[in-house]
């Protein structure tokens, strides 16, 4: 099949406007937030219907060529990184929220709506949608299904798997499914579940109904310094332990705090070994009495200064740094690689160690801005590309850091995917019979494996040849968007 | 008590033999659900896998909000050891007869009262150990909330009723139990009721579950003290102590699903505002979920309304599973089981290709 053919078979099909195959236009789409791995494909399909949609993929199955569906392209693992013979399938044209149905607590939405755009359109019905990415001002609704995306509150409110309880999917073989719907439950293998997360593997999702819930009428921002990190991750779990659930729990260490402060002012203790930021959420009383709960496990955990927010402006200036911590490393230094792995909440305080060791040992300094309360941690490596061998010797740590979330009982990613950027890792985490299991999943969707090929899930062959674990390099992009 | 005691082994060696000798398997628990599982021709044709000697809590850390279990451990035993450390299932499963099992429980997906408000059972699955129809002992997710490395596997066997493998253990998120819960009860017709749920569902308030039958709307609030008593002030209510209605109702032990003669129970799951009949209902999920007698075949019905339903009875497992009858659901099966060894639930063939 012919580059040249495939574009005529589309140009009879697609609007003009909706076809790029200039190689200057279409650099912006090589590659997604992974801007490490590039790759240009043979042109980029943006529809601005349905029925364009299927048309294209139409084109793909008849024809054999690659199909890499893509969002809003703010990606970190590099999931929408297009293939060199193949299609980008864009969606950013399906951008209409179809109805917000108020009776039902739900919303209709096409795959290219943002995910902020769900709650604004909501919120005049004191409704809003849970999941909230750090770059939710930019990423898309499809994008987080594609993803399963969590975000700050996900503690409390779950991740876009439990949130969605609608999807449209477009497989390759030209059928829709229809999966879910305005209820809760619907019969049959749980396909709703499978989607999420599935990076674009399985099908194109062309419509969802998300679940809106009652916008929380109070909340308060505590924000809690420690003279020692291990006592501040031991709180971390006091507090969960205790039966309270905030809204969210992160910790930030010395190195980013100082990063932080040079960057935004917020205002945050300097001497302190580490912080933890607690949102609490729920009517006023509520929200007083667990601010009262929780302040005093911190002061018995070991907290020598805590803070408690009240007023908006107050609660965004404790969030700013917190927010603002990845663009603020690349201040203090040239390079920084972000890993993404989870682990179980009990070992917070020994893997923390073990990195701070990891560190000393490779000479390469770490700061640590994570979800603590899931247990999703986001360690920043800081290097010098341009100093040799510390690219090596980053990569080297931040494999020997996800062989630590997984030898502890977690996972190589928690919330960014797998893409291309963590296959390898995928073997370390899985069995020959796991991963094999994975294709055939995929085979059952996809049998030409025409949708996303080679991403998500490592080949068989791959891992035997690294045999080990490796780690590949990439600098953050998108420095406006807040992140994780 | 019996002693916990692990049958991996075992069990592995029987799937792999089977799918050598191309025999089907009829996996089994307690045996709770097997209303729901009517015996088909080739069910009574295959050899017994039965999974409750497979059994034991085998990692629970209370701070980690997250228990593993083998999938043979009675709803029971887990219950109460969760319970020892204040904390519970959130999706509430059914306890037929009293009896069940974790296994059991996530084979048939079935999520009790509170599940819109607390998740739904394949909302708390984070992990599972299995068996696919090759043999092969196999694990996917984990026992961390966020993991999102390679397909959701583990959520995929909730309610699959052991089509696509052996559960042997099922890692699930637990929740702390709500310090007070209190329920207020209403008197008021069908369509009022959910007149009041439709405009409460807008409002953060902190109601777990909600039932309508008989005439009387019972609410559930769940949560700090602080919370329930602004909760139930802002419904007006009074409020009463329903732990006993509401052990009931998730058990089935209530007399509405005991009513005879009254034809078919109906399980709906539906859009909160899906009108209602003049049929015998029982309405809980703020509406989104309806238990309906009736003479007629209700599914063509509430595909209407953008629903589905099910017979609750011995075509309960079947009419889920083979709900499309596609080739999709087909080749999910054979990816999993190529030789459809694994809980064979119907003699209906379809071409997977």
């Amino acid at each position: 099949m012919s580059r040249a053919l495939v574009i005529e078979l589309l140009r009879a099909t697609l609007p003009k406007q909706s076809l790029i195959t200039d190689p200057k236009a279409l650099k912006p789409y090589e590659s997604d937030g992974l801007t490490a791995i590039r790759e240009l494909p043979w042109l980029v399909a943006l529809p601005e219907n349905v029925p364009q949609v299927e048309a294209v993929v139409r084109v793909c199955r008849s024809h054999g060529v690659p199909l890499v569906v893509r969002g809003a392209g703010t990606g970190l693992s590099g999931g929408a990184r297009p293939h060199k013979d193949g299609i980008v399938l864009g969606l950013s044209k399906l951008n209409k929220i179809l109805a917000v149905d108020v009776d039902n607590c739900v919303a209709i939405v096409q795959p290219g709506v943002r995910n902020q755009a769900i709650s604004d359109a909501s919120a005049k019905y004191g409704l809003y949608y849970a999941p909230d990415p750090s770059s939710q001002i930019a990423c898309s609704i499809g994008g987080n299904v594609a993803e399963n995306s969590g975000g700050v509150h996900s503690l409390k409110y779950g991740l876009t798997v439990n949130n969605v309880v609608g999807l449209q999917v477009l497989t390759i073989d030209g059928n829709f499914l229809e999966l879910g719907g305005k209820g809760l439950d619907s019969p049959g293998y749980d396909l709703l579940a499978l989607l999420s997360g599935s990076e674009g593997m399985l099908g194109v999702v062309t419509e969802i109904t998300v679940r809106l819930l009652p916008k929380p009428p109070e909340k308060r921002v505590l924000l809690a310094a420690f003279h020692e990190i291990g006592a501040a991750a031991d709180v971390v779990g006091n507090i969960i332990g205790q039966g309270l659930i905030p809204a969210g729990l992160e910790m930030m260490d010395r190195l980013a705090i100082e990063a932080a402060e040079e960057y935004v002012h917020a205002g945050y203790p300097r001497d302190a070994a580490a912080i933890l930021l607690c949102e609490l959420d729920g009517v006023e009383a509520e929200v007083e009495s667990n601010v009262a709960f929780v302040s005093q496990l911190l002061e018995e955990g070991g907290a020598y200064d805590i803070r408690v927010a009240s007023d908006p402006e107050e609660q965004a200036r404790f969030w700013l740094g917190r927010k603002a911590a990845f663009p603020a490393m690349g201040r203090i230094s040239p390079d920084y690689y972000c890993m993404d792995g989870t682990i179980p909440r009990a070992r917070l305080s020994e893997v923390l160690e073990r990195i701070q060791q990891f560190s000393r040992h490779y000479g390469l300094r770490v700061a640590n801005v994570f979800h603590a309360g899931d247990g999703n941690l986001h360690p920043l490596i800081l290097y010098d590309a341009n100093q040799p061998g510390e690219l090596e010797r980053t990569e080297e740590m931040g494999g020997k850091i996800l062989e630590l979330c997984v030898a502890v009982g977690g996972t190589v990613t928690g919330e960014h995917g797998v893409g291309v950027e963590k296959l390898d890792q995928m073997c370390a985490q899985f069995s020959a019979a796991e991963l094999d299991q994975f294709h055939r999943l995929k085979e059952a969707f996809d049998p030409e494996s025409l949708m996303n090929p080679g991403k998500a899930i490592p080949t068989l062959s791959r891992c035997s040849e690294i045999g080990g674990m490796h780690v590949h390099g990439g600098k953050l992009p998108f420095p406006h968007l807040e992140r994780f | 008590m019996r002693t916990d005691t692990d049958q991996k082994d075992r069990l592995v060696e029987a799937v792999a033999e089977a799918y050598a000798e191309r025999l089907s398997l009829q996996i089994v628990g307690s045996g709770s659900k097997v209303f729901l599982t009517e015996p088909t021709t080739s069910d009574t044709q295959a050899r017994l896998l039965s999974l409750t000697e497979h059994r034991g809590v085998t990692e629970y850390v209370p701070e980690e909000l997250v228990v593993t279990a083998r999938s043979g451990t009675t709803l029971k035993e887990l219950e109460q050891q969760l319970a020892r450390a204040g904390q519970m299932l959130p999706f509430e499963p059914p306890r037929f007869a009293g009896a069940g099992t974790l296994g059991g429980a996530v084979a048939s997906g079935l999520s009790g009262p509170g599940r819109p408000w607390y998740g739904a059972l394949r909302d708390a699955v984070l992990g599972v150990e299995m068996i696919n129809g090759r043999g092969e002992f196999l694990r996917f997710g984990g026992q961390v909330m966020k993991n999102v490395a390679g397909y959701d596997v583990s959520r995929l066997q909730a309610g699959a009723f052991g089509a696509l493998g052996v559960l042997l253990s099922v890692s699930i998120k637990t929740l702390p139990k709500p310090a007070v819960e209190s329920t207020c009860i209403f008197e008021l017709k069908a369509d009022a009721a959910l007149e009041k749920l439709r405009a409460w569902a807008r409002l953060p308030l902190p109601i777990t579950a909600t039932c309508h039958v008989d005439n009387q709307l019972s609410v559930r609030l769940s949560g700090s003290e602080a919370s329930v008593s602004w909760g139930v002030e802002h419904i007006e209510g009074d409020s009463v102590n329903g732990e006993a209605f509401w052990s009931q109702l998730r058990n089935h032990e209530h007399g509405f699903f005991n009513k005879e003669g009254e034809g078919i129970l109906w399980r709906l799951s539906v859009p909160p505002d899906t009108p209602l009949t003049d049929e015998p209902t029982m309405i809980e999920w703020s509406g989104a979920l309806r238990w309906v007698y009736s003479e007629k075949v209700l599914t063509d019905w509430a595909r209407e309304q953008g629903g589905y339903a099910l017979p609750f009875n011995g075509d309960y497992r079947t009419q889920s599973l083979l709900w499309s009858n596609d080739k999709l659901h087909k080749r999910i099966k054979r990816a999993f089981d190529p030789a459809e060894i694994l809980n064979p639930f119907a003699d209906v063939v379809v071409d997977a290709n």
